[in-house]
């Protein structure tokens, strides 16, 4: 099955990012496909290459762009959403790009399921 | 459908609302802060209780187990599922709805 | 940059609700969402929008947050018509638990009590929470 997903919260300040990036990997695990991961709200922050979260905890950032080459998974950050947040294209780290928000309607469009996590 | 609530429901009124409009039938699924919808012995269990006489609910374990909630305190009706199992159901349930 | 796969919609139309559960200006959720509701419209696809909890307050007339240096966005509702989207739902459940009436609201809804509202939601392929 084709999953797109949804991501509305920063990957420190809420669980949201971490259930996104769970459950994608789950479903990857079982065969399934992760077509787009769409970036939205305070979400873009995911995005951020100069973040450094402690050594011992994990980095979703990395962890997003580990997928995204390993599996063909298209990370979206929303421009609107990003140019508010001062998140431009060389703070992107590897595998994130900026583009519209109707790759939002695209994925929904696209995919057989469309996932929202947030807060 | 696929219902998810990921809220407290001593917190906050997702659970609530998310009652109010998931047609009997449909699943739901607790997630996050919402798992402590799923405990034995509170203020809400009732309502969750009559809710999985109609629905089917689960809850997700890593998330208790992240908590430190023992299964044991988990209602009866309620069905654990890991992540993988959060997958199929949303194969399985249809269009997700997340209760934000 | 990585390159950016389109994906093949066409002549595709899948029914998509917006749900809007969150009151405006003490979140920025009301305004974005608002956002990529408008945008959907260009997709051609069957779009409706839902207001329910506290989501019915983004739609009550005679916002001004001139004072808070805010951008006022209440009138970005009026214009959806003008997209073709004109389904707009408010849960009357919701609405009378805030005090509000028909005639509260800067724009023309339907206001539908929560268990058809539930059927509404399942008969719908996306839905996108914010």
């Amino acid at each position: 099955m084709k999953f797109g997903i949804m991501v509305n919260e920063g990957p420190f300040n809420h669980q949201a990012s971490d259930s996104a990036y769970q459950f994608a990997k789950a479903a990857i695990a079982k065969g399934h496909q992760v077509m787009r991961v769409f970036f939205y709200y305070d979400g873009v922050n995911n995005a951020n290459r100069l973040s450094e979260p402690q050594s011992d905890d994990r980095n979703l950032v990395k962890l997003w762009g580990e997928m995204a080459k390993t599996h063909k998974v298209d990370l979206v950050v929303c421009v609107a959403a990003a140019l508010r947040r001062g998140i431009k294209d060389e703070l992107l780290a590897e595998g994130f790009h900026i583009s519209g928000l109707g790759q939002l309607t695209e994925i929904g469009i696209a995919a057989d399921r469309l996932l929202v996590f947030g807060d | 459908m696929l219902h998810t609530v990921n809220k407290s429901p001593f917190e906050r009124n997702a659970l609530d609302s998310c009652l109010r409009l998931a047609a009997p039938g449909s699943a739901i699924l607790l997630i996050e802060d919402g798992v402590y919808a799923a405990l034995k012995g509170t203020a809400q269990t009732a309502k969750v209780e009559a809710a999985a006489e109609t629905h089917e609910v689960y809850v997700l374990g890593p998330d208790l187990k992240a908590r430190g909630i023992e299964e044991s305190r988990i209602i009866g009706g309620v069905k654990i599922v890991d992540y993988g199992g959060f997958v199929d159901l949303a194969v399985a349930k249809g269009t997700v709805n997340s209760w934000l | 940059m990585s390159e950016e796969p389109v994906f093949d919609t066409q002549g595709v139309v899948r029914k998509f609700m917006f749900v809007n559960r969150k009151a405006p200006y003490g979140t920025i959720y009301a305004l974005e969402i608002l956002e990529s509701v408008l945008i959907s419209a260009a997709f051609e696809q069957d779009i409706s929008v839902a207001f329910l909890d506290d989501g019915v307050f983004q739609i009550k007339k005679g916002h001004d947050p001139k004072d808070l240096g805010m951008k006022n966005f209440s009138p970005t509702y009026r214009a959806l018509g003008g997209y073709d989207i004109e389904k707009l739902y408010v849960e009357k459940e919701s609405m009378e638990a805030r005090g509000l009436g028909p005639d509260d609201f800067v724009v023309k809804v339907q206001v539908v009590p929560a268990a058809e509202l539930s059927k509404l939601m399942a008969e719908q392929d996306v839905l996108i929470t914010g």
